[in-house]
C-alpha cells in the first residue's frame, strides 16, 4: 500500500518533469565528445537499469513468494559454486563492454593536439580571466550585475525575474564555431574548475600547475556552466558563459577588442 | 554444570557490578559501557550533524539566500560532513562492535580495556573543540571536510582547531582499531576459529585494518597542512615549489578506504540480519568475506578516481577508471549473496529486517551510480555536481545509516531486555524510507541538469527539484526522532527471551536479555558453541 503511495508519487514527479521539460538528464551537448560522453553515460545507465530489473527483479519475487505468513519451510542451502562462479565472471564481462568505449573516448579528450586557437583560462576568487594567446586579447569575465543585484540575502528582488540568475557574465568568452579550441588552465589562488557541460569539458584550475584541455562546437550558440570547484565564499557566483559564433564573426569580434584594447593602451 | 557455572557467574556479578553514578561512565572499562557510550555519542552527533543538513536544506528550498550567508553556508557543508563521517557513522559502528564482538566470540571483555575507555573518551574532546570553532573568529572551517589546500589555509581562527581535532579523532580510531584487530584475533573461544566467526566480526576485522593503515596518512597530511600555514613550509603551496593536487592524492589514499570503513561494517550487520529473518543460514559465508577482502584490498588503489578532473596523465586515468570498475565484482558478489539468502527462505518483516531489506535495495542503486561514476569520461560530467552528493548521500544514508539503524532494533533487546515497540519502529522505517528517496533521488537529476554541488544559491531553472529535496530532508530529519522516542520507551515492551527472534544464529543469542554486566568469564564451548550455530 505504501509502496504503491510512493510508487504513484515518483509517478507524478516524472510526469510534471515532462510536462515543465525540466532537465532531468545530461545535456547532448555540441561536441562530438560531448555527444560521446552522453552515449557513454547511457550506455552504463541502461547496463545499470538492466541490472536492477534482473536483481530486484529476483528480489521482489521472493519477497512475495518465500514469506513465512505464506507457510513455506525455509531451505537449507548455504552455498552454491556454480552461481557464485556466474555471477562473479558475467559482472566481469560486463564491464569489459563498458572499459572499452570508455577508454576509446577517454584518448581521445586527452588529445589537444594542434589546436586553432588557444586561450588561457585563469580562475580567481571569484572570477575568470581569460587571455587569447595569439590575438593580443585579454578580459575579466565576472557575474552580471542583474544577478550581482540579486544575489545578497533578502535583496528584495526574485530571482525569477531576473535572467539567466547567476549563469549570465558580464563579458562572455567568445569562440569561433568548428574550431579547435584549446584552453590552458591554471589559477591565481585556490583551486577553481572550469566546466560547461555543453562541452563536456572540466579541468580544474590548480596555482602553480597548467592543465589543458578542448573543445569543438559545431553549433552557434551561448552556452553556460559554472564553476565546480569550492573556492571560498563566492563559489557559486562565478559564472563561465561561453558565445559560440560563425568564424568571420569572430574574427570581427577579436579585431573590435583588439581596437579596443589600443584605445585603454593610448589613453593611458 | 551450566546451573553451576550460572550462580558462578551471578555471584561474580555481586561483587563487580558497574559503580554508580557519573563515575560508572567516565572510569568504565566494561566493554557495554564503553559501546553504549559510543552508541549514545553518536546518536547526539548524528542530530547536530542533521540539523546542519537541515540549515543547508532550508536555505537551498528557494532560489535567493533567505537564512544565511554563503561564509555561513560553506561552514555548515564542511560541518555537517566531518560529523556525520567522524562523530556519527564511524562512532556508531565502534559502538555496535564494542557492544557485539566480544559476545560474538565469546570473550569476556575486549582485550585493552583501559584504552577502550580512552578512545571513547577522546571522542568528545575532539569534537568539543571542532564545534567550537563554530563560535571563532573568521566562523568554522568553510573549505570542505576533504580540508582541499590552498582554500583551507584561508580559514580564521579555527583553522588549528579543525586539525587538532582531526588529530584527535584519528587517534581516537587508530585506538579502536588496534583494540578490535587484537580482541579478535586473542579472545576468541576455542571453537571460534576465524572462518567460523560471523561475518559482523569479519567485517569488523578487515575494516579495523583498514584503520590502521589510512588514519596516519590522514593524520600526516593535516600535519603538512599545519606546517604550511604557520611553520613556513610548502608541501601544498605552489609558491614555494609544493603542490596543492599532492595533498588530494594523500586525502584520497586516505579517503577511499575511509568510505569502505563507514560501509564495510554495514555488510557486517545486514548479513547478520537477513539470515535470521529469513530462516536460513547466510548463503556463501566464505565468499562473504573474500569479497569484504578484495574490497578492502581495492580500495588501496583506486583513490584518484576523486580526482579525475585535477590534471593527471591518461595512463593514470585509465588505471585508476578500471580498478575502480573492478570493485563492482566483489561488491556484486555481496549484493547477490543476500538474495541468494532470502531465495527460499521463510521471510518475516520486523523492523531490523525492514531496514536491512531496504539498505539492499538502496546501496544497490548507490552503487549504480557509483559505477556510472567509474567512466571517467562521464565522471568528468558528474565530478563535484548534485549526481555525486546524491551518490554518496544513497551509499552513506540509506547505506550505512540503514545498517546501523536495522543493527540498533535487532539488538536493542538484547542491550535492554525489553522488545521496543514495533508499530513505532515501523512507522521509523517507512517515514525514513520514503523522505530519503524524495531528499536524495530528485539531486540525481540536478547534478545531470548541471547544478554544482556546494554552491548556496542557484539558478531558477534547478528550483523545484530543490524544493522537494529540502522537504524530504525536513522529513526525513523528524522522523528520526521517532528512533529516540522508541529508545525513551524502550523498557515499556515486553520482556524479552534470551533469543529474542525466532531463529538467531550466534553466541549473543545464548546470553540472557539484558545481556548481564559480564559475559562469558569461561569460554563457551562443545554444546553451546553447537546450539549457537546450529
Amino acid at each position: 500500500m505504501i509502496r504503491k503511495s510512493l510508487l504513484s508519487l515518483l509517478g507524478t514527479l516524472w510526469a510534471g518533469a515532462a510536462s515543465a521539460e525540466w532537465a532531468l538528464n545530461m545535456p547532448k551537448g555540441v561536441t562530438e565528445l560531448s555527444a560521446e560522453t552522453y552515449d557513454l553515460h547511457m550506455m552504463v545507465f541502461w547496463w545499470c537499469v538492466a541490472i536492477g530489473v534482473v536483481v530486484f527483479g529476483v528480489m521482489i519475487i521472493s519477497l512475495v513468494k518465500h514469506r513465512k505468513s505464506t507457510g513455506v519451510e525455509p531451505a537449507k542451502f548455504s552455498h552454491s559454486t556454480a552461481a557464485e562462479v556466474a555471477w562473479t565472471i558475467i559482472p566481469v564481462i560486463i564491464l569489459l563492454v563498458m572499459a572499452v568505449p570508455a577508454a576509446e573516448t577517454m584518448i581521445k579528450l586527452e588529445d589537444s593536439r594542434n589546436p586553432d586557437v588557444s586561450i588561457v583560462v585563469t580562475g580567481y576568487q571569484w572570477k575568470w580571466h581569460y587571455k587569447y594567446q595569439d590575438e593580443d586579447v585579454a578580459f575579466y569575465s565576472s557575474l552580471d550585475r542583474g544577478s550581482v543585484e540579486a544575489r545578497p540575502k533578502n535583496s528584495g528582488i526574485d530571482p525569477f525575474n531576473v535572467e539567466n540568475f547567476l549563469l549570465e557574465v558580464d563579458r562572455p568568452l567568445v569562440v569561433p564555431k568548428g574550431a579547435k579550441v584549446r584552453l590552458l588552465i591554471t589559477s591565481n589562488d585556490v583551486i577553481h574548475s572550469w566546466w560547461v557541460p555543453d562541452f563536456a569539458i572540466k579541468k580544474d584550475a590548480v596555482p602553480g600547475i597548467i592543465n589543458e584541455t578542448w573543445f569543438r562546437a559545431e553549433q552557434t550558440g551561448t552556452f553556460r556552466g559554472q564553476c565546480t570547484e569550492l573556492c571560498g565564499k563566492d563559489h557559486g557566483y562565478m559564472p563561465i558563459v561561453v558565445e559560440v559564433v560563425e568564424p568571420d564573426a569572430y574574427l570581427a569580434w577579436v579585431e573590435t577588442q583588439q581596437q579596443a584594447g589600443e584605445r585603454v593602451a593610448a589613453s593611458q | 554444570m551450566t546451573t553451576a557455572v550460572a550462580e558462578a557467574q551471578d555471584a561474580h556479578d555481586e561483587h563487580h557490578g558497574p559503580e554508580k553514578g557519573i563515575r560508572r561512565w567516565l572510569f568504565t572499562t566494561n566493554h557495554k559501557d564503553i559501546g553504549t557510550l559510543y552508541l549514545i555519542f553518536s546518536l547526539i552527533m548524528f542530530f547536530i550533524g542533521g540539523a546542519m543538513a537541515l540549515v543547508i536544506r532550508s536555505e537551498l528550498m528557494q532560489p535567493g539566500l533567505q537564512f544565511v550567508h554563503p561564509e555561513f553556508f560553506n561552514s555548515m557543508t564542511t560541518m555537517h560532513a566531518l560529523i556525520m563521517v567522524f562523530g556519527a557513522v564511524m562512532p556508531a559502528f565502534v559502538g555496535l562492535a564494542n557492544w557485539m564482538i566480544p559476545m560474538m566470540i565469546g570473550a569476556p571483555d575486549m582485550a585493552l580495556p583501559r584504552m577502550n575507555n580512552w578512545s571513547f573518551w577522546i571522542l568528545p574532546v575532539a569534537f568539543g573543540i571542532l564545534l567550537s570553532t563554530l563560535f571563532m573568529d573568521g566562523g568554522a572551517p568553510a573549505g570542505g571536510w576533504t580540508m582541499y589546500p590552498p582554500l583551507i589555509l584561508q580559514t580564521g581562527d579555527a583553522f588549528p582547531f579543525l586539525i587538532f581535532s582531526v588529530h584527535l579523532m584519528g587517534i581516537s580510531s587508530i585506538m579502536g582499531a588496534i583494540n578490535i584487530i587484537v580482541t579478535i584475533l586473542n579472545m576468541r573461544a576455542p571453537d571460534m576459529w576465524l572462518l567460523r566467526m560471523p561475518i559482523f566480526v569479519w567485517c569488523w576485522l578487515i575494516t579495523a585494518y583498514l584503520l590502521i593503515a589510512v588514519m596516519p596518512v590522514l593524520a600526516g597530511a593535516v600535519t603538512m597542512l599545519l606546517t604550511d600555514q604557520f611553520f613556513g613550509t610548502s608541501f601544498f603551496l605552489a609558491a614555494g615549489g609544493g603542490d596543492p593536487v599532492m595533498f588530494q592524492h594523500i586525502f584520497w589514499f586516505f579517503g577511499h578506504p575511509e568510505v569502505y570503513i563507514m560501509i564495510l561494517p554495514a555488510f557486517g550487520v545486514v548479513s547478520e540480519i537477513i539470515p535470521t529473518f529469513s530462516r536460513k543460514p547466510l548463503f556463501g559465508h566464505d565468499s562473504m568475506v573474500y569479497a569484504a577482502s578484495s574490497i578492502a584490498f581495492l580500495s588501496f588503489i583506486v583513490w584518484a578516481h576523486h580526482m579525475f578532473t585535477v590534471g593527471m596523465p591518461l595512463s593514470g586515468q585509465m588505471f585508476f577508471m578500471f580498478a575502480t570498475m573492478l570493485i563492482a565484482v566483489p561488491t556484486g558478489v555481496k549484493v547477490f549473496n543476500w538474495v541468494a539468502t532470502m531465495w527460499r527462505g521463510a521471510m518475516t518483516f520486523e523492523t531490523p529486517m525492514l531496514f536491512a531489506l531496504a539498505f539492499v535495495f538502496l546501496f544497490t542503486i548507490g552503487g549504480f551510480s557509483g559505477l556510472m561514476l567509474a567512466i571517467a569520461p562521464a565522471d568528468i560530467q558528474y565530478h563535484d555536481t548534485y549526481f555525486v552528493v546524491a551518490h554518496f548521500h544513497y551509499v552513506l544514508v540509506p547505506g550505512s545509516i540503514f545498517a546501523l539503524m536495522a543493527g540498533a532494533y535487532y539488538w536493542l533487546p538484547k542491550w535492554t531486555g525489553y522488545m521496543y515497540n514495533e508499530s513505532l519502529g515501523k512507522l521509523h522505517f517507512w517515514l525514513s524510507t520514503i523522505f530519503v528517496n524524495l531528499t536524495f533521488f530528485p539531486m540525481h537529476f540536478l547534478g545531470l541538469a548541471g547544478m554544482p554541488r556546494r554552491i548556496p544559491d542557484y539558478s531558477t531553472q534547478f528550483a523545484d527539484f530543490n524544493m522537494v529535496a529540502s522537504i524530504g530532508a525536513l522529513g526525513f530529519g523528524f522522523s528520526q526522532l521517532i528512533f529516540v522516542w522508541v529508545l525513551l520507551t524502550a523498557k515499556k515492551g515486553a520482556k524479552a527471551t534470551d533469543r529474542v527472534w525466532e531463529a538467531p544464529r550466534g553466541l549473543e543469542w545464548t546470553v540472557p536479555s539484558p545481556a548481564p554486566y559480564h559475559t562469558f568469564d569461561t569460554p563457551p564451548k562443545g554444546r553451546v558453541m553447537q546450539e549457537a550455530f546450529e
